[in-house]
């Protein structure tokens, strides 16, 4: 019981005037920051750092944790609004929040994400108060073995997001695949796939390149076209008796936002996984064990609960290893780990025993940003739902425009900018085609840990993929992976027997 | 729209193509005692690729597109409304480097807000006047991440010296 | 001739004293001062040690308000660094005033490595030297191994299983791994790891049975009881580290630092430079930048101006000859 008194003293330290005022102003600052395509929680981390010397550490980092959390709820907010997700986090809430909100159930989906959001935070705050030194101990001894094993276990998951056309499909997940290859070939040292010589491409295909190209741009030139560039405006009004009914129809998910909570925190501590693995799993999840696995991608509030509660609950887990390991598992707590370098603090094992008016009051205010998240994020909903309304020739250059800053922002080069407009306008023909463009991006997304992963490991086993069966925890991890990938075949081939039984 | 997917499966054909070729600048073999080389997954994966389109073009060639009949993949106003946003954003990229993002920003604005929307001048006016503020206090005042200027730059300086 | 020459120069230089004097706003007009927001370029990844350090300078730099523009911090990791440099190099305009870079020893082995670059680094801008981060060699406490004679005997008996992990190929870790499979007689495999810090996680978490960190990675590891450092690859013993003996003093000298320096693009104007190598000379003397200096054990003086560059041109000389030795150029 001593931690549930540690997190006591932890709430204190939250609670005093100045820090409740930094996460209600890191909250506000970090879902707008959020909610622009190409900027994410590292924009307000990484820039509002130096800001921060105004106040004690303690003070700080709970700042930055508030913008961290604020910045997770507000990329739900673009993935579902407009469709494109702000953050790599954030692709899966696109898949079923885009069509949500096309169909007039924008609120719906806001009022999901923003709760399973909250369910996510809750959980995973409870589950690294109970267990952070036995779980970092697990995140240390995940090696490049693990990680591949892990990266399979993602991968499966996709097979039951595939779409009709299966040539298709596999196309869409290799050209991700190699788009993702581009740049530094980290094993060998070597520059690759560097076209025409142009040192753009030495940093690689950045993710929200591809995504902004293919969900922004790509997306209104098809809007373009289905509404000819008429001006077309929603009606969609929201009433609080709507507001009220959209929580109680959230029943049916709660099962899923559990599911998406656990799984999330699991693969959120792991080092070098972070949050967007955890969602596209908890999102595959829970279609392939749906009764109704078709209904997802059409709009089913499940697809944004299970993504949203992983998401939320895995970038609290991601706060473990960078606490007790002094790792990042993101690029986020990559910079939230270098402002506790500045502020004197030393990440590492032993944070947690000399630190703990810090570390609690961290957890503490993590929980504190979570409840205030959601509170400020509903309430914010109908300014949301007011872009809807704004007629399509307005909206359409202005998402133009934040397109361009938003792909621009993140590298300060321009040649991501060229980069993203070609994607979008190929992204466009071939989606016009039946080519699945979700596949690609999220392809883009693990690629790289995939490879580097599976190479490091080959390596380490001079060049026998024995090493994967000899960890255990690796061979468990692979087994469930294999399972994951047999499963929607045999569901796929059984229907086809009841099929041509009934027949 | 059948023509559109072969010609659709050639082009990626030949991207395929390119990248395997491209990758193979790298060692594409199984390196003994290491593994897979440095471009042994770009490789095979573009492989891959190819062997997705070339799937795709013996189906075609076996009917199975033959349903679309003979649909336009494009009509005459799908093509406009596409050149409109495609050339527009181009140009409004290509814009950047000469009068900058502040510059380019109420161009795009102008053009689709009064010349395809048909709204009103005052209204044009103001948002093409404000949505270049409000981006310049966001981005460079607040996040401090700064646009690029073209040639506009110089004129930027007094701001900066009053703002930052 | 020469004391014409001289006689001349005082004349001038006194007459500028005496304009200046009288008009002091001149005087200001004539110094550089930045009009827009700095670029500061990292020539590494978010979250890496040179990272953080160039984000400590700007925070060093916000906090004392050194200068009047802030400090835009840019991550350029592409290609071992390679994309920071050919963004120095084409830098033009206002930009060629309004860029800065941190760099690491990448600076020297990146355009070794990667000739057709066209990177030409004594045609850079030398701003100022902060620190030199030091090497030892780690192994995990598990291990039971407790100075170099133990090390060497049981990387011997693993031979090729024995794993070392390090940063990219043909960086740092990998030259100083060559120098003790080279002086032992070791035959070790060199697994490469994205940062640092993950090479530390690896060996604290036992997937990996030694490293060459540096001090402020391991750090943590270290003070937790995980990690045992055996031997420092400096000239004299670490005050963090009173029981690792340098290398010279196990007779086989190799001393090797990584540079922690910022550099100006090619052509920067001499007001400019002038104005960023004092910026920095403050910075250097700023309490945090000495303790963090001590904390983490990092090394080495402030340097400029040509010595900064003879210390390149002296280094480039001797990487070049170890890239040759390990066959990466």
């Amino acid at each position: 019981m001593e931690v549930l008194a540690l997190l006591f003293d932890g709430f204190i330290v939250a609670l005093e005037p100045l820090n409740f005022i930094l996460i209600v102003v890191g909250v506000t600052v970090g879902l707008f920051i959020g909610a622009m395509p190409g900027l994410g929680s590292v924009n307000g981390v990484a820039i509002l750092l130096p800001m921060t010397f105004l106040v004690p550490p303690t003070s700080a980092v709970i700042f930055l944790g508030a913008i961290y959390y604020g910045a997770m709820y507000g990329g739900a907010i673009s993935s579902i609004m407009l469709g494109i997700p702000g953050a790599s986090t954030a692709v899966a809430t696109t898949f079923d929040g885009r069509p949500m909100a096309r169909s007039g159930l924008a609120d719906q989906a806001l009022i999901a994400a923003a709760t399973a959001s909250f369910v996510g935070g809750t959980i995973s705050v409870i589950l690294f108060t109970m267990f952070a030194p036995p779980l970092a101990e697990v995140a240390l001894r995940f090696g490049a073995p693990e990680e591949f094993a892990l990266m399979l276990l993602a991968f499966a998951t996709f097979i039951g997001l595939s779409g009709d056309d299966i040539p298709k499909t596999f196309f869409s997940i290799l050209i991700g695949l190699v788009l993702s290859a581009v740049g530094l070939d980290i094993v060998s040292g070597e520059p690759r796939l560097i076209f025409f010589d142009i040192p753009g491409f030495f940093h690689g295909v950045n993710f929200l390149v591809l995504a902004i190209g293919i969900y922004g741009i790509g997306e209104i030139l098809w809007t373009l076209e289905t509404n000819k560039g008429e001006v077309e405006v929603s009606t969609l009004e929201l009433t609080l008796k709507k507001f009220i009914s959209g929580f109680f129809r959230l029943k049916n998910a709660i099962s899923t936002m559990l599911m998406g909570s656990f799984l999330g925190f699991f693969v959120g501590i792991l080092p070098a996984a972070g949050a967007t693995p955890g969602s596209l799993m908890a999102y595959g999840v829970a279609k392939t064990m749906d009764k109704n696995p078709e209904s997802f991608g059409k709009g089913n509030v499940k697809g944004v609960a299970a993504p949203e509660a992983a998401n939320n609950s895995a970038s609290t887990g991601s706060m473990l290893p960078m606490l007790t390991l002094g790792i990042p598992g993101s690029p986020t707590t990559a910079i939230l780990l270098g402002g506790m370098v500045i502020w004197g603090l030393e990440p590492g094992p032993r944070l947690f025993t000399d630190q703990t008016e810090f570390v609690w009051g961290l957890i503490a205010s993590l929980y504190a940003a979570n409840l205030l998240a959601l509170v400020i994020n509903l309430a914010f909903i109908p300014v949301f739902i007011w872009v809807l309304r704004v007629p399509f020739t307005i909206l359409a250059p202005v998402i133009f425009i934040l397109c361009i800053v938003g792909g621009y922002a993140p590298t300060q080069d321009m040649h991501d900018v060229w980069l993203m407009l070609l994607f979008g306008v190929v992204g466009y023909l071939m989606r016009k085609l039946d080519y699945p463009m979700a596949p690609a991006v999220l392809a883009i997304v693990l690629g790289p840990l995939a490879e580097t992963s599976l190479r490091q490991s080959l390596i380490i086993g001079k060049g026998s993929p024995q090493i994967f069966i000899d960890r255990p925890i690796a061979a468990a991890i692979m087994a469930c992976a294999i399972i994951l990938f047999i499963l929607p075949l045999v569901k796929l081939i059984s229907a086809k027997r009841k099929k041509s039984s009934s027949n | 729209m059948r023509r559109a997917e072969l010609v659709m499966a050639v082009i990626m054909a030949i991207v395929s193509i390119s990248l395997m070729w491209k990758s193979a600048e790298l060692p594409i073999g199984w390196i003994p005692r290491e593994g897979p080389g440095g471009g042994a997954f770009p490789f095979w994966l573009s492989a891959g690729m190819l062997v997705c389109c070339i799937w795709i073009i013996v189906r075609w060639f076996r009917g199975y597109f033959d349903s679309y009949g003979d649909t336009l993949y494009m009509d005459k106003e799908t093509v406009r409304v596409f050149l409109t946003g495609a050339v527009s954003l181009t140009v409004t990229i290509g814009a950047i480097y000469l009068v900058g993002v502040y510059g380019a920003i109420p161009m795009l604005l102008i053009f689709y807000m009064k010349f395809i929307g048909r709204h009103t001048w005052p209204l044009t006016i103001a948002l093409a006047v404000a949505f270049p503020v409000v981006t310049f206090f966001f981005f460079e005042i607040a996040l401090t991440i700064t646009l690029p200027k073209g040639l506009t730059e110089p004129l930027f300086y007094p701001l900066y010296d009053i703002f930052l | 001739m020469k004391t014409i020459r001289k006689m001349l120069l005082t004349s001038a230089s006194l007459l500028a004293l005496a304009f200046f004097s009288v008009a002091s706003v001149q005087v200001a007009m004539a110094e550089f001062d930045p009009k827009k927001p700095v670029d500061f370029v990292i020539m590494a990844g978010k979250g890496g040690g040179a990272d953080k350090m160039a984000r400590l300078m700007q925070s060093i730099i916000e906090k004392h308000g050194l200068a009047s523009k802030p400090f835009v911090p840019i991550n350029k990791p592409g290609g071992s660094g390679a994309e920071a440099l050919v963004h120095m190099n084409n830098t033009s305009g206002a930009a060629k005033d309004h860029t800065v870079m941190v760099t690491l020893n990448s600076f020297y082995t990146t355009p070794l490595r990667q000739p057709n670059l066209g990177i030409d680094i004594s045609t850079f801008t030398p701003v100022g030297r902060m620190a030199e981060d030091t090497f030892l060699l780690w192994v995990n406490v598990d291990s039971g191994i407790m100075n170099v004679d133990d090390f060497v005997a049981a990387a011997k008996a693993a031979g090729d299983s024995w794993i070392m992990a390090g940063t990219g190929k043909g960086q740092e870790d990998q030259l100083l791994t060559d120098f003790l499979n080279r002086t032992y007689g070791l035959n070790m495999t060199y697994v490469p790891y994205k940062g640092g810090g993950r090479v530390a996680k690896e060996l604290a978490g036992n997937n990996a049975n030694s490293t060459v960190n540096n001090p402020s990675e391991q750090l943590g590891f270290y003070e937790a009881g995980n990690t045992r450092a055996l031997a420092a690859f400096t000239g004299n013993r670490l005050e963090l580290f009173p029981n690792a003996p340098t290398f010279g003093e196990l007779g086989n000298e190799f001393i090797y630092y990584m540079q922690r320096s910022v550099v100006g693009p090619p052509g920067m104007s001499a007001e400019a430079a002038a104005y960023y190598q004092e910026l920095f000379s403050k910075v250097f003397q700023t309490e945090e930048w000495q303790e963090y200096k001590k904390s983490k054990s990092l090394y080495g003086d402030f340097l400029t101006g040509q010595a900064l560059m003879d210390y390149w041109m002296n280094e480039r000389t001797i990487h070049e000859a170890m890239l040759k030795q390990i066959g990466e150029i």
